[in-house]
């Protein structure tokens, strides 16, 4: 009862009982299990392009939508694919209401937001990963139970103290507080920071440099990739931030992307071809910031995951 | 000895300039509003003209006297049982599936991963489409099988499970971490559990699931913490936080949003919000006293 080796190999999940059979039921059983496996890859593929419809759906609906007439959209049923396309209904939606000047404002904020967030980040993580100073483990428990604390609960009494220092109004509420870091962002960096060597530090220390020399000039150019993770998922965060316009900004001509669509809402309820058309837009940047970026997106939270379990 | 400690000095001092931002931003925005909170739930603070202590007149005014605060614990409440465990199991289905050494797998990755980078209102409006009762896509698909579908988000007892749905499909966050954790599993569990004669079903069952309980546990916690704050998808579907069709989605917080910026009755909503404080307290000490049970770590027990 010889078993020729490469049978054995494609056997070895059967356990000891192929071993009973001849080579030719070997063989058989063999082809067996990859026509199975065959099945399964295609049981797979099904399953992962159903799934992958149902979540693209929404979106292509979206954006076939922003390109029909009305007519279209109130016929019962909606067409599917638009059958007159019609593009001018993004002329229309952005001419509703000040799309670039709000576009322009919500760049503005994003981009503090954007710079804030990694440099303080940056600077924070430093101090948790490497250096050692009484009272740091309390203090990073305390960073991480501020994941858990609900952002309403704060939230009125901090609109109390901007609009008692008379910030209300201003794009400061929205800008400042992200200069003293945020929990995930800290973790984030930390995590990247413990995976860099102490060796590069102890040198620049003989060689006479300070930790914020370290930080500025060897700690900065080392993190990039954690720092491009922050940078984009800030960006992201600030151009979709809709609460924090929605209390703190009152002038029309301040209004972020946000506000000025959800006011474009309420003007014109069902007009869904302009709506979509508006939506679209909006949606665009971050579209394609993961498309281009999708490596950061996805590698923040391997980061940050890697260190949990 | 002495020089040692005097580097550790040193070193100290450097490392609480470098947290010092964090800890400023935390007594500033977190610890002080917090007090202030605490402090102002007990008075009867509108932001202009008054701040009286009024003891526990706000909390005997909304357990007793709003009938709203109950509705919209109630709607929270029913969002989040629902929420929950659909986005979580929905998110280890994802992660599952994606978790294949197939071709072109990359593709079905950006796939699955676009709708959790999609949020706004933007997002909302496009569900307020989607959902509309005559020239929706869900309806239209659901009349492809001669279903006549519900009014959604005009009919009190479908809104909530409309925004559920809207939820699920932007809401499997956690699948990164899932996937990252799977891809830690040793290969061998699953070759050993092949020779005992394990299915996909066992496999998963017996190997992958426990092995992702911290995860699991991590996920509930913080989709728990999440759900309760629902707020900004209710405030534009519901024009302006108006609560919806007979205010089946006024939330907690859109009813504290509405007695802060609307009524400016400070001194009610910051008794809210410490309510709602405690509720998620509460919800994640239960959450860490029931994780021993079934969260496994790996290498024993703790």
């Amino acid at each position: 009862m010889a078993v020729e080796p490469q049978t054995m190999s494609s056997e070895r999940y059967h356990g000891p009982l192929s071993t009973r059979y001849s080579d030719n039921t070997a063989i058989t059983l063999a082809q067996k299990k990859r026509r199975k496996i065959n099945a399964r890859t295609l049981l797979s593929y099904l399953l992962l392009s159903g799934v992958s419809l149902v979540l693209l759906m929404p979106l292509l609906w979206m954006f076939f939508t922003s390109l029909k007439p009305m007519s279209e959209i109130v016929q019962f049923p909606p067409t599917f694919f638009p059958k007159s396309i019609q593009w001018e209904n993004y002329l229309t939606a952005i001419n509703a209401f000040p799309f670039w000047s709000y576009a322009k404002n919500t760049i503005i904020i994003a981009g503090f937001v954007v710079i804030s967030n990694v440099l303080s980040n940056s600077f924070i993580a430093y101090g948790f990963a490497k250096l050692e100073f009484p009272g740091k483990r309390f203090l990073f428990a305390l960073v991480l139970s501020t994941m858990m604390v609900p952002g309403f609960v704060t939230m009125i009494p901090q609109y109390v103290i901007f609009s008692k220092i008379g910030w209300v109004g201003t794009y400061l509420p929205l800008i400042v507080p992200s200069f003293f870091g945020n929990a995930f962002n800290i973790f984030l960096m930390r995590q990247f920071y413990l995976s860099i060597g102490d060796e590069l530090i102890e040198a620049a220390k003989m060689d006479g440099a300070n930790h914020l020399y370290i930080w500025s000039h060897l700690m900065i150019p080392l993190t990039k990739p954690a720092l491009i993770t922050i940078a984009i998922n800030s960006f992201n965060g600030a151009w979709n931030d809709f609460l924090g316009p929605l209390i703190y900004i009152k002038d029309q001509n301040q209004y972020k992307l946000q506000i000025g669509l959800q006011v474009f809402k309420n003007q014109s309820t069902t007009e869904w071809h302009y709506l979509m058309a508006g939506a679209v837009m909006v949606l665009l940047p971050s579209i394609l910031l993961f498309f281009f970026a999708q490596k950061y997106f996805i590698e923040g939270m391997d980061l940050t995951a890697g260190s949990k379990g | 000895m002495q020089k040692r400690s005097l580097r550790q000095k040193r070193e100290a001092r450097w490392g609480y300039l470098f947290v010092a931002p964090f800890i400023i931003g935390f007594v500033v925005f977190m610890l002080g509003p917090m007090l202030f909170s605490f402090i102002g739930s007990f008075t009867d603070y509108n932001l202009t003209s008054k701040m009286n202590f009024i003891g526990l007149g706000n909390f005997r005014r909304m357990f007793l006297e709003d009938q709203l605060f109950w509705k919209s614990l109630y709607n929270t409440l029913y969002f989040t049982i629902f929420n929950v465990p659909m986005t979580t199991v929905f998110s280890i289905f994802l992660a599952v599936i994606l978790n294949q050494k197939l071709k072109g797998i990359r593709v079905f990755r950006t796939i699955f991963f676009l709708p959790l980078i999609l949020s706004g209102v933007a997002v909302y409006i496009l569900w307020m489409q989607l959902l509309s009762p005559s020239s929706g896509m869900v309806n239209t698909i659901l009349s492809w099988f001669s279903i006549k579908g519900p009014s959604w988000l005009f009919d009190p007892n479908w809104t909530k499970p409309a925004l559920i749905m809207m939820k699920l499909w932007s809401a499997g966050g956690a699948m990164l971490l899932y996937i990252a954790t799977l891809q830690n599993v040793p290969t061998q569990l699953y070759e050993s559990a092949e020779l005992d004669g394990a299915n996909t079903w066992h496999k998963f069952r017996h190997v992958t699931l426990p092995m992702i309980t911290p995860i699991i546990f991590y996920d509930v916690i913080t989709s728990t913490i999440g759900s309760f704050q629902i707020f900004q998808e209710a405030y534009v579907m519901t024009n302006n936080g108006q609560g919806g069709p007979a205010n089946s989605l006024l939330f907690f917080n859109l009813h504290m949003w509405n007695k802060a910026f609307v009524g400016f009755d400070m001194g009610y909503a910051m008794a809210m919000s410490m309510t709602l404080f405690v509720i998620v307290s509460i919800l994640t000490i239960i959450n860490l006293k029931l994780a021993p049970r079934w969260v496994h770590y790996a290498g024993g027990n703790q």
